[in-house]
């Protein structure tokens, strides 16, 4: 019992970033813009906050936050490039995300040698510390779970879930954005600016991601290195595919992967799971992704448009 | 030369020159000196060392090395293409490729020649099969080939790990044990012409890849049937060809090639199987070798050539106090130019369509 205890609030920790990144891929999806540049812009995000976080550090105790502001900020610029490439210019957009994504490793890890002269940032102090919440954190069984060494990017990630669902299905805005990820044309026939949707989409999934990347390095790094980010963009991916595009579906997958990445941790102190290789927790999430996919094969769950080049002409 | 195959070449080009002239500015901007960057690629690719005026055979070397793994990764890319498929899986099919070529290498006792081959052979056939699985699921289930391949790459991944940790064995949990010499792309003669550099024989399956390559789409039925179905599945399939038995087939070659890639990593650049921290970029690279070369056998050739100075560089850009990561910048510009350039194209058709209405107009048409 004190193993679940303690591993479960590490779960719902490594989740965080996976759940956020992935809600941002679902508002690009569901707009119609394929973004598997979540990682690189994860990255961009990675670096920022660290970067931010170390300068501020110094001047203020709420130094984490500042620098979880400014990835986000970084995500929507580095974004940009991604929404102008496959809306204005109407690239590839798995191209276009590819070169976002080398881009992201390059430039990163370049500025950090130009700014602190070596291969990453420096180390930051204390970054995103984790919080206790006074009164909740003892409420019997609960609270140990939720409310004691809680990761702040978690409660982040659930009040993201609740607002993306919210203006998803249940406003003008989220319906006409999933119009232009079904049938951009239809969309279109009836006066939605299908460009301005597909730029917001991408925009968000930016902000989201950069989040998501500053919330990693911020809680589980002590700097930001070229493997900081480790293909978490890629299991976010994962999380919105077996989350089928929903965003409680995506915080299930996401806790579900945490909790696969705390396993991999805990698992030597389990009884029935000692002696399974670190390695099988690490590929869980790829694995099971693999066979969503072949569940949901022939069933219509993502967006249809997505990844398709919008053309205003066809029919 | 017809127009179509003018703006083929010349598309990269100007990618390639807006691409430089990019990472030029961005080390202008950061108060580094772009002549230096210039400097170590010329050095990197020729070993030709302009400012001491010394030469050193080793850097030619290590260019062909770095160039040899990326131009098979970008003919994999490439391939599936043809087909209208995309590959970003050539990473994985690379690393189930070196699982293989370390299985033979370790497990298997043959004579000199033939064991180099069988290492090749199995790591083909292995990497074949791992592109294969994705190439079938598109066929049967429709399921996009990129999420699943995406995902392949990270399941080798750790695959090749859990394989190098607790199946061959590591004692400093980093590499295998060494290669027996039988099993070796690696040749002494090879690394003394060119004063010490890892050169190796993987150079001859490379080009032999290479020419399979142009042979298969440009000069058989198979290669033709191949490309239809890029061209238009429809039309493909109205024509009687096979759609689904050729897409399983194209990214089983195209996996064929990555897997020979790992084949020529684990046994020629070096000789044990080795414990991955992360992915190590060649699928990636294989990307914009593929885009750069207009996924073409011989555009493969050479922009492979043109990647692997990069990289060959990067260690000569670090000693002048560039950031070798300026190569990345450089790499990742260049494909983002080649993926604008069906808008830039529509632009500029639109704004000379525009052109041509004006002065029809002012001629009174």
């Amino acid at each position: 019992m004190n193993i679940f205890y303690s591993m479960v609030p590490i779960a719902f920790a490594y989740s965080a970033p996976l759940v956020i990144a992935a809600l941002g891929g679902l508002f690009s999806e569901r707009s119609g813009i394929v973004n598997i540049a979540l990682e690189g812009i994860m990255m961009v995000g990675g670096f920022t906050a660290a970067s931010v976080t170390v300068v501020l550090e110094p001047l203020t105790p709420a130094a984490g936050y500042w620098g979880l502001l400014a990835g986000l900020c970084a995500g929507v610029v580095f974004s940009a490039l991604h929404a102008f490439t496959s809306i204005n210019l109407k690239a590839n957009q798995v191209i276009s995300g590819t070169a976002l994504n080398i881009l992201a490793g390059g430039l990163t890890v370049y500025l950090a040698q130009i700014f602190f002269h070596q291969q990453r940032t420096a180390a930051f102090t204390r970054g995103l510390v984790k919080v206790t919440v006074p009164g909740l954190a003892s409420i019997p069984l609960v609270g140990p779970l939720f409310f004691v060494n809680a990761s702040p990017p978690f409660y982040i990630a659930i009040a993201l879930v609740l607002v993306a669902w919210f203006v998803v299905f249940k406003t003008p805005f989220g319906l006409r954005l999933r119009a232009c990820g079904e049938h951009p044309q239809a969309a279109a026939s009836m006066g939605i600016d299908v460009l301005a949707m597909r730029y917001i989409g991408v925009l968000v999934s930016g902000a989201f991601a950069g989040l998501a990347g500053s919330a990693l390095v911020l809680t589980q790094d002590i700097q930001y290195t070229a493997g900081s980010i480790h293909g978490s963009g890629f299991i976010a991916m994962a999380c919105l595919i077996f989350g089928k595009w929903n965003p409680f579906g995506v915080l299930g997958a996401g806790i579900f992967f945490g909790l696969a990445q705390a396993l991999s941790l805990y698992a030597k102190d389990i009884p029935f799971l000692v002696g399974i290789p670190s390695e099988f927790f690490y590929l869980l999430p790829y694995a099971l992704t693999i066979i969503a996919l072949l569940v949901f094969a022939g069933k219509s769950v993502g967006p249809k448009a997505a990844g398709e080049i919008y053309d205003a002409g066809k029919r | 030369m017809s127009k179509r195959n003018t703006t083929r070449l010349l598309v990269p080009l100007v990618a390639i020159l807006l691409g430089f002239a990019l990472g030029a500015l961005v080390l202008i901007v950061t108060g580094r000196n772009p002549g230096a960057m210039f400097l170590a690629m010329f050095q990197g690719a020729t070993g030709v060392n302009l400012k001491a005026g010394s030469f050193n055979p080793r850097y030619i070397g290590e260019f062909i090395i770095q160039s040899m793994p990326i131009m098979l990764s970008g003919l994999s890319v490439a391939f599936a293409f043809r087909t209208g498929l995309f590959n970003i899986g050539a990473e994985g099919q690379l690393i189930a490729g070196s699982v293989a070529a370390t299985a033979v290498a370790l497990w298997v006792e043959a004579p000199p020649v033939i064991h180099v081959l069988l290492v090749l052979l199995a790591a083909a056939v292995v990497g074949g099969l791992w592109g294969a699985i994705p190439g079938f699921l598109k066929a049967r289930f429709n399921i996009h080939e990129v999420v699943i391949t995406i995902m392949m790459n990270y399941l080798a991944l750790f695959l090749n790990n859990w394989m190098v940790l607790y199946v061959f064995g590591s004692k400093d949990r980093i590499k295998t044990a060494l290669f027996p010499a039988t099993a070796l792309l690696k040749d002494d003669a090879l690394s003394a012409l060119t004063n010490g550099s890892r050169l190796n024989w993987g150079f001859v399956p490379v080009l032999l890849s290479v020419l399979l390559f142009w042979f298969v789409i440009e000069k058989t039925t198979f290669g033709y049937s191949l490309r239809a179905v890029g061209f238009n599945k429809d039309g493909a399939r109205y024509a009687g060809m096979r759609v689904e038995r050729n897409m399983v087939l194209s990214m089983a070659i195209a996996g064929g090639f990555a897997g020979l890639a790992g084949a020529v990593l684990t046994t020629g650049t070096f000789n044990y199987g080795r414990f991955l921290p992360g992915a190590e970029g060649y699928g990636m690279d294989g990307i914009a070798v593929a885009l750069v070369g207009g996924n073409g056998a011989f555009g493969v050739f050479f922009s492979a050539l043109l990647f692997g100075m990069l990289k060959a560089a990067q260690p000569l850009m670090q000693s002048q106090g560039v950031p070798k990561e300026i190569a990345s910048i450089i790499q990742a510009s260049i494909v983002l130019f080649i993926a604008m350039s069906l808008g830039i194209e529509t632009l500029i058709s639109k704004l000379r369509k525009q052109k041509i209405e004006a002065l029809g107009e002012e001629a009174g048409v």
